[in-house]
């Protein structure tokens, strides 16, 4: 590795290289290249149907899940320089390292305790003492300790829909993931819930590199360091997110902040 | 105007015909059932008294009872739970969760689903040949469980399916998503979460089974048998036997069905006694299962 790649993967956390992807023949990504910087927030914006959701479920191998689906090219993984989306290597091992939260809650109908744990639980740890730890400490990272200390064995469905999304993301954080991968997060929510969930995003970039997709352009402007804009499976344009939204230099990315079309 | 007030009176006029007939032809059906119930009621139930249940069968129908077949349908049912429930739910787990789509599973699949609507004796006929003449477990307690093991294993199956599909495809994605492997999965959620439908299922399954009587005299039931199979529980080492397994049984519609064959007025009580036992189990077994059904949609709201 040259002196320049190395500087460069020092601050990134990822890099997708010519990176296609197939729904069986259809192709859904073209050709994307895209750096993920360690510790910041990308967002990935963009009309529906252009991709932008299969590319972020590309980086934890939920494509995996279902017959027929077919990647080509490198998603990096640094420092370790693994490539997530090799087929050697086991999408399990993968997803034990990136977590995601879902457009809607999808909290299991278990205690909010268990829903924090089950991350842990997977990895076969059971002690008792670890758990209340792990869960304390990702409930605080959510920002949800203080309102659910006192009923930490309730369901998990007698949260508001802002709080069950907060749970989530704990649930995402108890297993210290490298990348957080945020699918539309509040697009199921109302404005206070939305604006609580932003505040989490911009204050847990300081411990993990967090990728999200969003519609709502506002969100993206407020959220994230650097927005890649989509448009039919391929990047059309990345850059830092002020640049995006100030002074956007392909022209299709300037009709669609605009609101021309999307 | 005038016009569309006379379209409308006619239109209505059809409207309340059907709803007429449909009224009487939902009473046909509950006055038939009512009807059959209140004639065994009367016909049955000062027949019924504790010596019904411990009493063998007999010459004479006042000393008759019902003890052979009621201890062969509990022992029978318990063989074909311990059979179908494990069997059942493991298949409709796989072709649910494990099985990829293709034309293997689809052959599964179709086959499941018309062998739940193959009539019961054919089931006798394939247990009499493969569990008495093949597997030589004789005319027993064993081969009769295992022939309504095969009758209600398709609905068992499909149940079970049932109940898995009404979970969300979030929830598995989040499982998923946490780095849980399939059976991590399984185990941890797509059971727990689906145990209210597949225990309904199973109860469905088994109370079709309860009433059963083709198979059961295919495969060599006694219709008249004066004593007890094997105790499970016996005084030496180890305790537990497995001999019962093995006994020539009973069960109460092929009882039943000796009585109401026999000319004696007596034994036509003794039908219809044995007749509300029988109906008072299934109906028993179906409130069991609505009642597990309505505590599990209480508890998981998706």
């Amino acid at each position: 590795m040259s002196e320049m790649s190395i500087a460069i993967s020092e601050k990134l956390k990822s890099e997708v290289k010519n990176l296609n992807f197939y729904y069986g023949a259809v192709q859904a990504l073209k050709n994307i290249s895209l750096p993920i910087e360690r510790r910041k927030v990308t967002a990935l914006i963009g009309p529906s149907g252009c991709g932008k959701t299969t590319f972020l479920r590309c980086f934890n191998r939920m494509h995996d899940l279902y017959p027929g689906n077919r990647y080509e090219g490198e998603i990096i993984l640094y420092p370790d320089n693994i490539n997530i989306i090799s087929t050697e290597i086991d999408p399990i091992e993968i997803r034990m390292q990136i977590s995601m939260v879902f457009q809607k809650p999808n909290p299991f109908p278990k205690s909010i305790y268990e829903n924090v744990a089950y991350g842990l639980r997977v990895r076969g740890i059971n002690n008792k003492q670890i758990l209340n730890e792990r869960v304390e400490k990702s409930l605080r990272g959510a920002a949800l300790w203080e309102e659910v200390k006192d009923r930490l064995h309730d369901l998990a469905f007698e949260l508001s829909g802002g709080q069950q999304q907060r749970l989530c993301i704990a649930r995402a954080l108890a297993t210290d993931p490298r990348i957080l991968l945020f699918d539309e997060p509040t697009s199921a929510l109302d404005p206070t819930a939305t604006s609580k969930i932003e505040e989490l995003i911009i204050e847990l970039k300081n411990e993990v590199t967090i990728i999200i997709v969003t519609h709502n352009m506002q969100q993206a402007a407020r959220v994230s360091d650097s927005t890649a804009f989509m448009y039919l499976g391929e990047i059309i344009e990345f850059d830092r997110t002020e640049k995006i939204f100030t002074a956007p230099t392909k022209k299709l990315t300037e009709e669609y902040i605009t609101g021309r079309f999307g | 105007m005038k016009d569309i007030k006379r379209r409308i009176a006619i239109s209505k006029y059809w409207d309340y015909t059907f709803a007429t007939i449909g009224l009487l032809s939902s009473f046909v059906g509950l006055a038939l059932l009512l009807t059959l119930f209140l004639d065994l009621f009367i016909d049955g139930f000062p027949r019924l008294s504790y010596k019904f249940f411990t009493s063998f069968p007999s010459r004479f129908p006042e000393n008759a009872g019902i003890l052979s077949a009621w201890v062969g349908t509990v022992l029978v049912m318990i063989v074909t739970a311990l059979a179908a429930i494990p069997l059942g739910v493991a298949a409709g787990i796989y072709l649910e969760e494990y099985a990829g789509k293709n034309l293997f599973t689809n052959i599964i699949e179709i086959n499941i689903a018309n062998l739940a609507g193959i009539p019961s004796i054919i089931y006798g006929l394939l247990a009499l040949g493969l569990f008495v003449y093949f597997f030589k477990f004789g005319e027993s307690i064993l081969t009769g469980g295992l022939a309504l093991t095969l009758l209600i294993l398709p609905v068992v199956i499909m149940a079970t399916r049932e109940a898995i599909r009404a979970i969300p495809n979030s929830i598995r994605e989040a499982s998923y998503a946490l780095g849980a492997t399939k059976w991590q999965t399984v185990r941890w959620h797509i059971l727990p979460y689906s145990t209210g439908g597949i225990l309904t299922g199973i109860i469905i399954g088994l109370s079709r089974a309860i009433g059963e009587t083709a198979p059961l005299i295919t495969v060599g039931a006694l219709t008249f048998i004066a004593f007890l199979p094997t105790s499970p529980l016996s005084s030496d080492f180890p305790f537990i036997s497995f001999r019962w397994l093995l006994d020539p049984f009973t069960v109460m519609p092929i009882q039943l069905f000796n009585w109401v064959s026999r000319p004696q007025k007596g034994f036509h009580m003794n039908a219809a006694a044995a007749g509300i036992v029988l109906m008072v189990m299934t109906l028993v077994m179906n409130g069991i299962a609505i009642y597990i059904r309505y505590r599990f949609r209480k508890k998981i709201k998706w």
